[in-house]
């Protein structure tokens, strides 16, 4: 088990390596620069620009530079656009904004999708199945930038109740909607997976062996079928949870909650290259790791897989 | 009075393509400690039948009919009530071992729920007697291997488990439908020899379900012969075999190939078996029976009783069937 971790961590050096060298490339090769403006700088100016920032470099120099920077002081070099701000500034601030908001609406999606979709299996074929297949498939079609401004409206505009816009930590009024907002597409579709892996398991011979048991009926969901029926979840979790917690443009944009997907969104607009291959490596890393911890549970909840 | 009657149970189930009439009106009763073989082909009905005694009809399926046990009707009971008769009083041994067992738990967590539910044994205790009853099944080395999981053993040893399993609270019935069939030729013996031998000593009725003959001669008392959900014929297993009254018996039997004789092909019964979609009309072997004229197409034999504990559903006369 120790081994096998490490090896994955091993291989995903060169994984990392190759998305910088990857992302870096094809930044490049799109035209235009961080200081191409609609009125032209006088050509000593951009040669500035690109001499302080390092653009004047060959590609190769610039390219293991940032690396070097990475690796030695985990640095990843200062912002082209915000001019007295660094990238690692930039992600400290809007990161943990995002894993909160994050974090939350991947509790609530997982929490709500597998009770959804456990009932809907359970109950199959009857109205609480098809009252719940309806709403999963309400909460996907109904896309977020639909739903941030009606939640706005409602909650903000008519009822007053919570903050229309803005962040606080410490204030709990300020998570609501962009949980709601996030969550509920991620919801719907583990409440779908959960839904036809829990038909599946239901109809296998084991489940029907724990019936001639004698178990009483939850006893059989809980102990026999929740398990297996989780599996299929699980792998759609990893990548889910590290979209989620690297947040959304939509909700960023509509809450003003300051994360880290608008900042992402900006720099590719205004060709930051240092932010967009922050948030680039951050999302790299992050998936990297949640799908070896994806292994790992799949390897504690099925005994047929061993590392 | 017989330990289990089951009288006119049929076994409906509901489909986009219309109802399937897998079990029809059948009747039988078995007695303590009897070994009853219930024999048929793929799709004759005989597992749907003690699916339905235990309540373990897919969710489309609906019975009607009785099946008295203890004085109580297994179809009507509740659920609740059911569920303190499953494994405690009638065990049931499924077909594949393969997948019957739950793959994501221990084996001594699986067979020591069903004594803490019925027996109230606190998890140690329950432990203990599987590992005892792991040895009754001759598992090597039981005491260690019941932290395993089902993967690690091998088919014809899962089928102990589950047999081991299904035992664990001394039921009055066990109900084994095709526990051999899905195992290799070699361990087949081996697993029927073990169920006759711990028959045998715990003394429990036994209902085998197999299409197997050989299986039915060699563990059976007496056998019921199942075919389109109806049984075309009950005897003792002795008469059955040497003088079948039925048609379809009579196939059967001959279909048996014999290493005795010098036989160029086996001797298959003609045709296919019957849809089961709709309500049945006439015998359900006329299509497929050698002996059939207008009648059989159109009306339906019932079983009648014609000498001591054998029974036929057949218009043609025992003498046409030998001939």
């Amino acid at each position: 088990m120790i081994v096998y971790i490490l090896k994955r961590v091993a291989i995903a050096i060169p994984t990392l390596l190759l998305l910088i060298i990857f992302s870096f490339l094809l930044m490049h090769a799109a035209p235009g620069g961080p200081f191409t403006q609609e009125r032209e700088l006088p050509a000593q100016v951009l040669a500035n620009l690109n001499a302080k920032y390092g653009l004047d470099q060959p590609l190769w120099k610039q390219i293991t530079s940032y690396i070097w920077g990475i690796v030695a002081h985990f640095d990843f070099g200062p912002s082209f656009v915000y001019k007295d701000r660094t990238v690692n500034e930039i992600i400290a601030q809007g990161f943990p904004v995002t894993l909160t908001y994050g974090g939350i609406s991947f509790l609530v999606a997982v929490f709500a999708g597998v009770t959804l979709g456990a009932v809907a299996a359970v109950k199959h074929n009857t109205i609480i199945d098809y009252f719940a297949v309806g709403i999963s498939i309400g909460a996907q079609v109904l896309p977020n930038f639909v739903m941030a401004p009606i939640l706005v409206i409602v909650f903000t505009l008519i009822l007053g109740w919570l903050p229309g816009g803005g962040w606080r930590f410490s204030d709990p009024s300020f998570w609501i909607m962009p949980v709601i907002a996030l969550s509920t597409s991620y919801m719907a579709s583990i409440a779908r997976i959960m839904r036809s892996s829990m038909l599946e398991v239901l109809n296998s011979n084991h489940i029907r062996t724990a019936r001639a048991k004698g178990l009483p009926g939850h006893r059989v969901i809980l102990r026999h079928a929740l398990k297996p029926a989780l599996l299929p979840v699980i792998s759609y979790l990893g990548p889910a949870f590290v979209a989620m917690i690297t947040g959304s443009v939509i909700v960023d944009i509509y809450f003003s909650t300051g994360g880290i997907g608008k900042a992402f969104v900006d720099s590719a607009l205004n060709r930051d290259y240092a932010v967009m291959m922050g948030v680039t490596i951050l999302v790299g890393a992050l998936t990297i790791l949640f799908n070896l911890i994806v292994d790992i549970v799949y390897g504690w909840i099925d005994p047929k897989i061993r590392y | 009075m017989a330990l289990l009657d089951v009288k006119d149970l049929s076994v409906r189930f509901d489909t986009p393509e219309g109802e399937i009439h897998a079990v029809n009106g059948v009747s039988f009763s078995l007695e303590k400690g009897e070994t009853l073989g219930i024999v048929g082909e793929s799709g004759s009905g005989k597992s749907q039948l003690n699916f339905a005694l235990l309540g373990l009809l897919a969710k489309n399926g609906h019975t009607t009919g009785q099946a008295l046990f203890d004085g109580k009707d297994l179809l009507s009971i509740s659920e609740r009530e059911l569920n303190k008769i499953r494994a405690n009083r009638i065990a049931m041994v499924f077909q594949d071992p393969m997948t019957s067992l739950n793959p994501y738990m221990r084996i001594s967590d699986q067979m020591a729920e069903v004594l803490m539910l019925h027996k109230g044994l606190s998890k140690r205790a329950a432990i203990t007697e599987s590992v005892a009853m792991l040895d009754a099944v001759k598992i090597p080395d039981a005491r260690n291997r019941v932290r395993l999981y089902p993967h690690e053993f091998s088919g014809g040893m899962r089928q102990r488990v589950m047999i081991a399993m299904s035992l664990l609270c001394h039921p009055e019935i066990l109900i084994a439908d095709e526990p051999t069939t899905a195992l290799d030729v070699t361990v087949q013996a081996q697993i029927m020899e073990l169920l006759a031998e711990l028959q045998r000593e715990f003394g429990m009725a036994t209902i085998l379900i197999t299409h197997d003959l050989g299986v039915v001669a060699g563990f059976c008392e007496r056998a019921i012969v199942m075919y389109g959900g109806r049984i075309m014929e009950e005897a003792p297993v002795d008469p059955l075999f040497e003088t079948p009254t039925h048609p379809y018996t009579r196939g059967l039997l001959d279909a048996i190939p014999r290493v005795d004789e010098d036989q160029e092909a086996l001797r298959a019964i003609p045709g296919n078996p019957p849809n089961m979609t709709g309500a049945p009309k006439g015998c359900p072997f006329a299509p497929r029976c050698a002996l059939v004229d207008e009648r059989c197409r159109v009306e339906t034999p019932a079983l009648m009783e014609f000498a001591e504990g054998r029974a036929r559903a057949c218009f043609r006369s025992i003498e046409e069937v030998a001939a």
